[in-house]
């Protein structure tokens, strides 16, 4: 892929401020807008620059941690944030204030609601990185329509269903027995 | 007690997060789907005892005090609705695993399965508009995965038509939501119960209708239901038997909720609710009718099934309220057995189509039997749970003395009885009149995979057991109806006792 030197050079400059300015929404999430939510959509604009200036490798050399991972450790984190509340006897979602006296910055207070939100903001961000992992590579592929769009849409759809990447080992017989049309015919 | 209330939301979504995190090993996965699932229903099944115990099982999500918190609500129609959309969650995993297809190859099958599971779990015991917009949104985002697994061209194509009219029914469910907070500032179901009478009739017959109109797109309602033939058969054996059981009754039971909860008896539209039960009962049937494929006459069937639920519902009294509720969880339980039997059908005779398969009574008679059951209960026969439900329903609509609808309704059970004849009579008597599309597999002595004729058999069961214990679950569901159309008790258990 051809790199353009313009491009190259804002995406470094932007990609970290843009993450830094997507921490800064997670934690201010609580009392102002923001929260995970926002804080990963955010840290997914940043990503999106990556892909932009150098295609999926570079969006693969940014994060070591397959999506997945990011995206199911996320959803954990949220879980069982949720669920803690149960096991001491409270509701669910239900959250704590803990006060921190830190030298040097002062008083600093936050909730048991944060690591909900952490987690939230990773499987936000899992979810757009599996995303470019999805629209990935070029893939030109004839298929029976003969256009690229649709051709396209249904590799999309493959390396979607693998989990960004997570293949299994499959016996390639009963993989093309899938997709081969048989049942349900218009 | 109220404890135990999120867990059938939250611990199949603790299953999926696991499911994703070691999704390289695939035994395990298996494990924890089948582990969430099966405990998801034990605690279902505690929280059906305690329902029609005390009536009412409220939790707080987040500790604030309903309306501001996030209220759970169980009452008897969401507890029953909850343990048999339970029981059929966890008879089609171990469908699927024994299938071994899209569920082998696809490392996102367990951990969207179980989204799917948490977000049915979620709409049916949300006591909150804005909630169940939400549940509803995570049970379509899932189910948009699961429809399009495996990536064929024909099921890409109807899955695009699937995922956009779900988005506009979402949008248009939104939109609802975002006029109903403004016309009365709540979105808790309690709480509109009290504050939507105090509205003007038109503005309340808006909103009634507005709201039947989007869950009509869920659940199949004529016109509303072009959708559905057309994209459920086309997704794996065990998908379609899961949507095609579960989904639109979710939608169903959307709408008898909203129904009677939201709006006082003289806002309701109950006439145009018979007039569309009647329609939507007699086009599906003629779909059937004119089908050549097992998956699409039954498909078309959830539809014309759809009908008799809201014909009941649309009565408002507690006999019809009651029949719609017991048609509602019986049917699920028809319909996800039928679409498991005719993914066997298919994996055995290599076609879901009629003239592409035959003889199966001699090659596999245990399929034959798995399906006679629940046909001969779907068609209304005594003394299948079906008939007991479509009786219900009948009595119901003769105590209302809605002659056409109950004439209707009679006429169309006998089309029924004649498409299941078709089913019967094409795929397991006669002969195969062409060579079929796919590749038959060998079945053995017993049709299939041990799993899933055992799965497939599990739920036969389930259903003979609705047919022996018809009377305790008829009255059951008659104490269900009574809270229902008396929204104040669901009022008081949520909001607590009124100064």
């Amino acid at each position: 892929m051809k790199r353009l030197l313009v491009v190259d050079t804002s995406v470094r400059v932007l990609y970290h401020s843009i993450l830094v300015l997507s921490l800064y929404f997670l934690f201010a999430g609580h009392n102002q807008p923001g929260g995970g939510f926002v804080g990963g959509l955010t840290a997914g604009a940043a990503v999106s620059f990556r892909y932009v200036a150098g295609g999926v490798d570079e969006v693969r050399k940014a994060f070591r941690l397959r999506p997945w991972t990011i995206l199911g450790g996320g959803l954990l984190i949220a879980v069982v944030t949720a669920m803690v509340p149960i096991a001491l006897g409270g509701s669910v979602l239900e959250h704590g204030d803990v006060e921190w006296d830190v030298p040097v910055i002062g008083v600093l207070k936050t909730t048991s609601a944060l690591p909900f939100d952490i987690g939230v903001y990773l499987v936000v961000v899992g979810l757009i990185l599996m995303m470019f992992e999805a629209f990935g590579d070029d893939l030109a592929v004839d298929d029976e329509y003969g256009t690229m769009g649709v051709g396209d849409a249904l590799e999309a759809d493959s390396v979607d269903h693998d989990l960004g990447g997570l293949t299994r080992a499959v016996d390639p017989e009963l993989h093309t027995r899938l997709r081969e049309p048989g049942d349900g015919r218009p | 007690m109220s404890q135990l209330v999120p867990l059938p939301i939250v611990l199949p979504l603790l299953g999926a997060a696991l499911s994703v995190v070691f999704g390289r090993w695939h035994g395990f996965q298996r494990l924890v789907g089948v582990v969430c699932l099966s405990t998801s229903l034990v605690i279902s099944i505690v929280l059906l005892v305690a329902a029609d115990d005390t009536g009412f099982v409220v939790a707080q999500g987040g500790g604030w005090p309903a309306p501001i918190g996030i209220s759970l609500v169980v009452d008897r129609l969401s507890a029953i609705m909850l343990v048999v959309s339970a029981i059929m969650l966890l008879a089609v995993l171990v469908y699927a695993i024994g299938q071994g297809e899209v569920e082998r190859v696809h490392a996102g099958f367990h951990p969207t399965y179980l989204v799917l599971a948490a977000g049915v779990a979620a709409s049916l015991l949300t006591g909150d508009l804005f909630n169940l917009f939400v549940s509803f949104e995570m049970m379509l985002a899932a189910s948009y995965v699961l429809i399009t697994m495996g990536g064929r061209a024909a099921q890409v194509r109807s899955g695009m038509t699937y995922v956009v009219i779900s988005l506009v029914a979402s949008t248009f469910f939104i939109i609802v939501l975002a006029l109903i907070y403004s016309a009365t500032g709540t979105i808790n179901l309690a709480d509109l119960s009290e504050r939507i009478p105090e509205l003007s009739g038109e503005v309340q017959l808006m909103f009634a209708i507005a709201l039947l109109v989007v869950f009509g797109i869920k659940a199949g309602l004529f016109p509303l239901f072009f959708w559905l033939p057309d994209s459920y058969p086309t997704a794996p054996a065990p998908v379609t038997a899961i949507f095609a059981g579960l989904l639109t009754k979710v939608g169903v039971y959307a709408i008898i909720r909203t129904q009677t909860l939201m709006f006082p008896i003289d806002a309701r539209p109950a006439t145009l609710i018979l007039v569309v039960a009647a329609l939507t009962m007699t086009v599906g049937v003629f779909g059937a009718i004119a089908q050549d494929d097992v998956k699409r006459i039954l498909s078309f069937h959830i539809v014309s099934q759809i009908g008799y639920m809201i014909f009941a519902l649309g009565l408002f009294t507690v006999a019809g309220v009651a029949a719609a509720v017991f048609y509602t969880f019986n049917n699920i339980i028809l319909k996800t057995n039928l679409l498991l039997v005719a993914g066997l059908v298919e994996r055995r005779g290599g076609s879901s189509r009629l003239s592409e398969v035959g003889g199966m009574v001699r090659t596999a008679p245990l399929l034959g039997l798995l399906f006679a059951l629940p046909a001969l209960s779907l068609a209304g026969l005594p003394p299948f749970g079906g008939f007991v439900a479509k009786f219900a329903v009948f009595d119901a609509g003769a105590w209302s003395e809605q002659w056409v609808l109950v004439g209707v309704a009679a006429f169309v059970s006998l089309l029924t009885m004649y498409s299941m004849t078709k089913i019967w009579a094409g795929a397991f008597w006669g002969e195969r009149e062409e060579e079929p599309s796919g590749r038959p597999e060998p079945g053995g002595r017993l049709g299939g995979p041990v799993l899933m004729v055992g799965s497939t058999a599990a739920v036969v069961l389930v259903g003979l057991a609705v047919m022996i214990w018809a009377a305790p679950l008829y009255a059951f569901t008659e104490r269900a109806a009574v809270d229902l159309l008396d929204p104040s008790r669901y009022v008081e258990a949520v909001l607590g006792e009124r100064p």
